[in-house]
């Protein structure tokens, strides 16, 4: 026969207390963010080949259930799940009983009763997984909950630089733009800082929440401040959270000539990321957002890794191969 | 202004060998306490029973009953969550003589045909006496002010759009000015709603890192201060429902030293918790005001151990389960504590060596009733038997099914505390004996 790999035993053995559910970057030790990113590395390697499916999670059923729009997480994780043999399931909240004014503790019942063995959820609301981990046994994915969290996007973003620096520890980055409404900006703050790294936040006053240095951060208002980091990360302006009379800044035009991340502003050997969207011409120029050494790109590719590495963690008992796992033939 | 079931005789019984307390006037003596018809008749060592009930009070404190002067009783309006019934059953259990209900109604309270129907539902269902507190504007809408006069002839116990600040400044002015003719108490919810808008936690280092909106302490002080100033220069009183943040109680302070005649009321979960307990996203931690920094609750107990603060108000909010079961985020602000208030405060406060227990029993009692102007419940003889029986050594278990609230969005559920109410006397009848 030949395609159907799987995984040899020896790569799997018991691993300490797994985790139930990745809900918040502050969930994690820094061992579990080195397994993870070991694994995604170990998975990146597995896509290489010509057959890019994995056995792995065959029977398992993953949920993908999205509350708000989304196009790079949401198709990853639907990717990374068949990329490991797993039954995948995609919900969104437009056309389903959503619509009917259905509650999520009831969407959480009607899709626990199928038993499947994750639920990846993203809701505008915080706290929305918590609640659907307290009504369903599945293990429970944090896809994107308000302003609160976004931890698998902190693991790609950690697995890109880490992919394109060497490392994490001891590098400097600087996250611009509005942290305020970002859960991007909010997990990867707690993800930067538990890996060793510097993380300077740069931004209009109003833009950076009080008190967010306890997270183990500095602050700047000053866009010059990004000269001494290795990478800028830009966030993106949340238009939809700048509805008129909220005054975070008096205009976007302001925010771009005061803020965007410019070839000005940028110098030679920095690394630009950005999680996406990007809003072109306002937080980023588009010169910027088209140069060839971005990580933008990169971000995007580490998401189906990172994503089927976390779905490989919660569902298998054995910590994760350091070593690309070799497929067995079976007759 | 406070109203009862009718019917029933006022009952007669001792309570033998209990630490009687009574901080008002520094009673504290291991004595006997005989009630005749509902009015306190006899009180010393080996009082003759006269063939009354005995109620053996070896090992506990006989105190002043409880006054609560803020809860929210949800009628008209909101009778799947609470009823007058309900709700003072529930403040019985807690220990209460006396309550005073919140106006924020379906529809408000704020016309005296709506606060007539609430007296007649009063006096038919009311486990303990219930007094009701109309609106300061029409609909709390903060535009036109509500006819006072005849509202307290109608029988208001006081003034407030309680859920809602009076925003604009000018007519918390007319209020202020007004209101004085009535003798009834005017009591502020205050909350800048700029300051506080899409607020959902206290604004801090914890705000920041779930993400919620926060909803700074200034939002509450900044109006705080402004209702002292207009106070101030109208010589008027007033009353701050629910303070929580540390400059509140500093402009208090100094508003009093200065003679303004302000009161204010904190309740039990700004004295034992701080925003930090928000991190479990648990929907029964979300209150306005929010729970506040280490240092807010701490400028809060010595508000109350200075006096400043000098009533202790649950601020009890009972909400439909389903309307809790639902991301932080998106549920209803408010907490339920009538049932849990002196076991919460015994805990964390007495048994902490926070507060003495003779000023938590103030502070439940004489305290509010003197804000609002109400007789203070007394252990003294001739005084009509306002007595709660606590044992303040026996733990117990917070359960859903303990309730008598028809709601149980209690932050304590599944928590055992230090406390129990055992025997409630209101207004001369035995309202709760457990």
């Amino acid at each position: 026969m030949g395609e159907i790999h799987v995984m040899r035993e020896g790569f799997l053995p018991p691993k300490q207390p797994p985790r139930r559910h990745l809900i918040s970057v502050g969930d994690l030790e820094r061992e579990d963010v080195d397994r993870l990113l070991a694994t995604a590395q170990s998975f990146s390697r597995s896509l290489e080949r010509e057959v890019k499916k994995l056995p792995t999670l065959r029977g398992r059923t993953v949920v993908n259930v999205f509350y708000e729009s989304s196009t790079r997480t949401s198709s990853s994780f639907e990717l990374a799940a068949k990329r490991l043999s797993a039954d995948t399931m995609s919900i969104k909240a437009a056309g389903s009983s959503v619509d009917k004014g259905e509650s999520l503790k009831d969407t959480a019942l009607t899709l626990g009763a199928y038993d499947p063995d994750v639920i990846v959820i993203r809701h505008p609301q915080i706290g929305a997984p918590q609640l659907v981990e307290r009504y369903t046994d599945a293990h429970v994915v944090n896809a994107g909950d308000g302003k609160h969290q976004h931890p698998t996007q902190a693991l790609l973003d950690l697995y890109a630089i880490q992919d394109e620096l060497g490392r994490i520890e001891g590098v400097h980055v600087a996250i611009v733009g509005d942290v305020l409404h970002s859960r991007v900006a909010r997990s990867n703050v707690q993800a930067l800082a538990l890996m060793g790294a510097k993380v300077t936040l740069v931004g209009p006053p109003p833009l950076i929440p009080r008190g967010i240095e306890a997270l183990g951060c500095e602050v700047s208002h000053d866009i010059g401040s990004i000269a001494d980091a290795d990478v800028v990360y830009v966030l993106r302006m949340q238009r939809e959270r700048m509805a008129e009379g909220a005054n975070y800044v008096p205009s976007l035009r302001e925010y771009t000539a005061r803020w965007g991340v410019t070839p000005e502003r940028i110098r030679p050997g920095q690394k630009v990321m950005h999680p996406g969207p990007m809003n072109r011409g306002v937080e980023i120029d588009p010169r910027v957002a088209d140069a060839d050494d971005t990580l933008i790109e990169a971000q995007v590719r580490a998401g189906l890794v990172v994503r089927m590495a976390v779905l490989y963690d919660l569902l298998t008992t054995g910590p994760v191969p350091v070593e690309a796992p070799e497929p067995l033939e079976v007759a | 202004m406070l109203y009862v079931k009718a019917g029933g005789a006022p009952d007669d019984l001792v309570v033998r060998g209990a630490r009687v307390l009574d901080p008002a006037w520094g009673l504290d003596e291991l004595c006997d306490v005989r009630v005749d018809k509902g009015v306190i008749a006899a009180l010393g060592t080996d009082v003759d029973a006269n063939g009354h009930r005995v109620v053996d009070g070896a090992g506990l404190v006989l105190a002043p009953a409880f006054v609560d002067p803020h809860v929210h009783l949800r009628v008209p309006g909101g009778e799947d969550e609470e009823t007058i019934a309900s709700g003072t059953a529930a403040a019985a259990a807690g220990g209460y003589c006396a309550i005073l209900a919140m106006p924020n109604t379906d529809p408000v309270v704020d016309s005296a045909s709506v606060l007539g129907s609430l007296i007649e539902d009063a006096k038919a269902q009311a486990e303990i006496p219930v007094g009701f507190l109309a609106a300061i504007t029409r609909g709390q809408d903060g535009a036109e002010l509500t006819e006072m006069v005849e509202l307290a002839e109608q029988g208001a116990a006081g003034f407030t759009d309680d859920g809602r600040p009076v925003v604009a400044p000018g007519l918390m002015r007319r209020a202020l000015q007004y209101h004085g003719i009535t003798g009834r108490r005017l009591a502020l919810h205050c909350e800048e709603p700029t300051l506080s808008k899409g607020g959902q936690m206290h604004e801090g280092a914890v705000s920041a890192e779930l993400g919620f909106t926060g909803y700074p302490s200034v939002a509450e002080s900044v109006m705080v201060e402004r209702d002292l100033s207009l106070a101030a220069y109208e010589d008027a009183p007033l009353h701050l429902l629910h303070l929580s943040a540390r400059e509140s109680v500093e402009a208090l302070r100094a508003a009093r030293q200065k003679g303004v005649a302000a009161t204010a009321e904190v309740t039990p979960h700004h004295l034992c918790l701080t925003d930090e307990a928000v991190r479990s996203l648990d929907s029964n931690l979300k209150m306005n005001p929010p729970l506040r920094s280490a240092d807010d609750r701490a400028a809060l107990v010595e508000g109350l151990l200075d006096g400043t603060i000098g009533s202790i108000a649950t601020d009890h909010a009972p909400h439909a389960r389903h309307e809790k079961e639902v991301p932080f985020e998106a549920a209803p602000f408010g907490v339920t504590g009538l049932e849990t208030s002196f076991a919460v405060l015994n805990t964390h406060l007495v048994e902490a060596g926070v507060v003495p227990l003779e000023t938590l029993l103030e502070r439940m009692s004489a305290g509010p009733a003197r804000a609002y102007g109400l007789d203070e419940p007394r252990i003294e003889v001739g005084a009509p038997a306002n007595l709660v029986l606590l044992d303040t050594e026996r733990a117990w278990r917070v359960e859903e099914d303990g309730f008598r609230s028809r709601s149980v969005n209690s932050w304590l559920l599944g928590q055992t505390l230090k406390g129990q109410v055992r025997l409630t006397i209101a207004a001369g009848r035995v309202a709760f004996s457990g």
